[in-house]
């Protein structure tokens, strides 16, 4: 004991329990050498988690260990596992673990004066030796309270033994049913301080989920959130998933939207790698379709999707787009694209985010889609919804996923608010709008916002056609949008219209160039007058000249005549 | 593990007419090493045995000290305990059998008091 105290002065060892996410969130696993208890309610698991440290403890650490069960045979326990891929007789084969059915009947037993668990201690001691044990379970030696009547020797002695497991050195599950206010029905968590999990198995409007929370790890850092945990196939998977912080790396890469002209609105690239985003819209407005645009976009590159949905059936979505020409069954062939069809009612928030944490990470895809965030509505509030949709972003960005979520607007509500209160965790948000005129509705596409970008502050129309989508530039003239016939109208209006004008333009000009031609004819006749005018003059000039000069030869004639001087 | 190799107790179906004069009585009793607690369990129950069924009984002492694996078979956890195996049903009494009335009563040697 004391030897092994000074070893972990300086760090506390710890024993690995090899199940998926409790590691990390006990940062390595539980205080190897000393007892852990596990206690919550009537089927939270307890067994299976105490089952799994041991399993896992031979096949992935090769610890052997001992299981020794107060309330199910040893027959039980192999069959309740084996549908989980644990061959426990196959290891018992190999002496690698050993299980011991401890019953205790209170009717055949009758109390006769002093005694002690001596039996239990034998047992134990028996099998821990028989197969070199270094993990220990007991599930649970809550048990033996029902079974016998003396309280004192029982508290007395589950303290000696916890003590003696300690000295032993393995590291031993207890496993302990939820009390009325207490963690353990029984208090056994009074003998066991080093570490405490609390398993929840809670429903809520008629939905259950899995929690396992560390209540308290002596000696070592440990999450204190309440983790989502699942029960699959697999064994049980704790999901270490918390807002991971914003400092997730972000990428200059870009990716398409799968629409060329909505790539173009986006800077001509389309969305950021990592990005998530947002397409909103009442019901019918093409978000789904738009999702599914990316979808094949990122599919055709051959990268891998995986779409969630939780309205539609993958045949129903393959065979809706497949009208719009997306032709998503030839993805899923090529095992590119992952469809996961559920309704949200079939587990909680907690459990869905868990599901989705599972299958991202197995599936490694290049774009996620979930379509659409709103249904989750209906299993929790806005602020629940928020909080798990934050850590599925925060998820996806750490891993690089761009994500596409869809969101739908209830009639009458504000289109610049999303239902469920996300806009703010969106780098980029697509507003989808039906525009209602003339009789008609039509689809307007716009972006509200896209974070890092120089993006189109154009309206689009939107128009679904059995080529795909196209986005079409809608009429804006004298203040107001015109979409669909009207635009046509619009569009035909204004060619008649400048037709007339272009006629109109060609009277008036011929107008002018009559008014020209008549103008410079003015200007010939009265530059004739003129030119006659100047010659008049010239002409008038030169014989005043020369009447001036006879004038004066007549005056120098008469003085030469009058002999003047 | 290996209980398979230990005889097992013969449970046959017979009535419960266990104070039944001429039956053989078999019994074993759990101890775990010579503690002060087994040592009283024996001799009391020697006395016991002597007083009510002298001469059809037959007590057998297991050690599980020597014998670890035995304690599966019976179910045995405390220590000491008594275990009856003939006649059948099989009854388990706990403790150094220092409170007589309720040995007795434990063994069917004595009809249980209303409310016990």
């Amino acid at each position: 004991m004391a030897k092994r105290k000074s070893e972990s002065a300086t760090v506390l060892a710890k024993c690995r329990t090899g199940i998926s996410g409790l590691d990390e969130i006990t940062e390595g696993g539980l205080p190897k050498g000393r007892p852990t208890l596990v206690c919550g309610g009537a089927g939270s698991g307890k067994t299976l988690l105490a089952m799994e440290f041991i399993v896992r403890g031979i096949t992935e650490f090769n610890e052997p260990g001992v299981f020794m069960a107060f309330e199910e045979t040893a027959e039980e326990l192999a069959k309740n596992v084996a549908s989980l891929g644990f061959d426990v007789n196959k290891l018992i084969r190999q002496k690698k673990m050993a299980i011991d059915y401890v019953h205790v009947e209170r009717s055949e037993i009758e109390e006769t004066g002093e005694y002690d668990l001596e039996g239990l201690f034998v047992r134990l001691n028996a099998m821990i030796e028989a197969v070199g044990a270094r993990r220990v379970v007991l599930d649970s030696v809550e048990a033996l309270f029902a079974g016998l009547p003396n309280e004192a020797i029982l508290r007395a002695e589950l303290r000696r033994l916890f003590r003696w497991l300690k000295e032993k050195g393995v590291t031993v599950v207890i496993t302990g049913e939820q009390g009325d206010r207490t963690l353990s029905r029984y208090g056994i968590e009074e003998y066991v301080s080093d570490c405490v999990i609390f398993l929840d198995h809670r429903v809520h409007n008629q939905i259950s989920t899995r929690r396992l929370r560390i209540v308290k790890y002596r000696g070592s850092k440990h999450g204190t959130n309440e983790y989502p945990t699942l029960i699959d196939e697999h064994g049980l998977s704790v999901l270490p998933i918390s807002s991971m912080g914003l400092n997730y790396a972000v990428s200059d890469e870009r990716v398409s939207t799968g629409v060329p002209r909505l790539d173009v609105m986006m800077d001509g690239k389309g969305y950021y790698k990592g990005s998530s985003i947002l397409i909103s819209g009442m019901a019918g407005t093409g978000k789904s379709s738009l999702a599914a645009a990316f979808v094949n976009g990122l599919c055709r590159k051959g990268k891998r999707c995986m779409y969630f949905s939780f309205e539609e059936s993958p045949e129903q979505i393959m065979r809706n787009m497949r009208s719009i020409g997306f032709d998503l069954g030839q993805w899923v062939k090529k095992g590119l694209l992952e469809f996961r069809s559920m309704r949200p009612q079939l587990h909680g928030l907690e459990m869905h985010l868990a599901t989705m944490h599972k299958l991202i990470q197995g599936f490694a895809p290049a774009g996620v889609v979930v379509d659409p965030v709103t249904n989750l509505s209906s299993i929790g509030d806005t602020d629940e919804i928020k909080a798990m949709l934050t850590r599925v972003i925060d998820f996806l960005k750490a891993q690089g996923v761009t994500s596409v979520f869809t969101s739908l607007t209830a009639g009458g509500s504000a289109m610049e608010q999303s239902e469920v209160g996300i806009s703010s965790l969106m780098d980029t948000w697509l507003l989808l709008r039906m525009v209602e005129s003339a009789n008609e509705r039509n689809r307007i596409l716009y972006v509200l916002k896209s974070r890092g970008m120089g993006h189109s502050n154009q309206m689009r129309e939107f128009i679904l056609s059995d080529e795909g989508i196209r986005l079409l530039d809608v009429y804006t003239g004298a203040g107001t949008v015109y979409t669909g016939s009207a635009r046509l109208v619009q569009e035909s209006k204004d060619a008649a219209q400048a037709l007339a004008d272009q006629q109109s333009a060609g009277r008036r000009k011929r107008e002018l160039e009559q008014e020209a031609m008549s103008l410079e004819a003015q200007v010939r006749s009265l530059k004739a007058r003129l030119d006659g005018m100047h010659d008049d003059l010239k002409a008038g000039a030169a014989q005043e000249k020369s009447r001036l000069h006879a004038a004066a030869t007549e005056r120098d004639a008469i003085a030469k005549a009058r002999k003047a001087d | 593990m290996t209980e398979k190799s230990k005889p097992k107790p013969k449970t046959k179906s017979k009535p419960p007419a266990s104070r039944q004069a001429g039956e053989m009585w078999n019994l074993r009793l759990y101890v775990a090493g010579q503690t002060p607690k087994s040592v009283t369990a024996f001799s009391n129950l020697r006395k016991l045995c002597e007083e009510h069924l002298a001469g059809r009984y037959t007590i057998e002492v297991v050690d599980l000290i020597k014998n670890p694996q035995l304690a599966k078979g019976d179910q045995i956890i405390a220590i000491p305990t008594l275990v009856r195996r003939l006649p059948s049903p099989m009854r388990k009494i706990i403790g150094d059998l220092s409170n007589t009335v309720r040995v007795l009563v434990g063994l069917d040697l004595r009809p249980r008091k209303d409310g016990e």
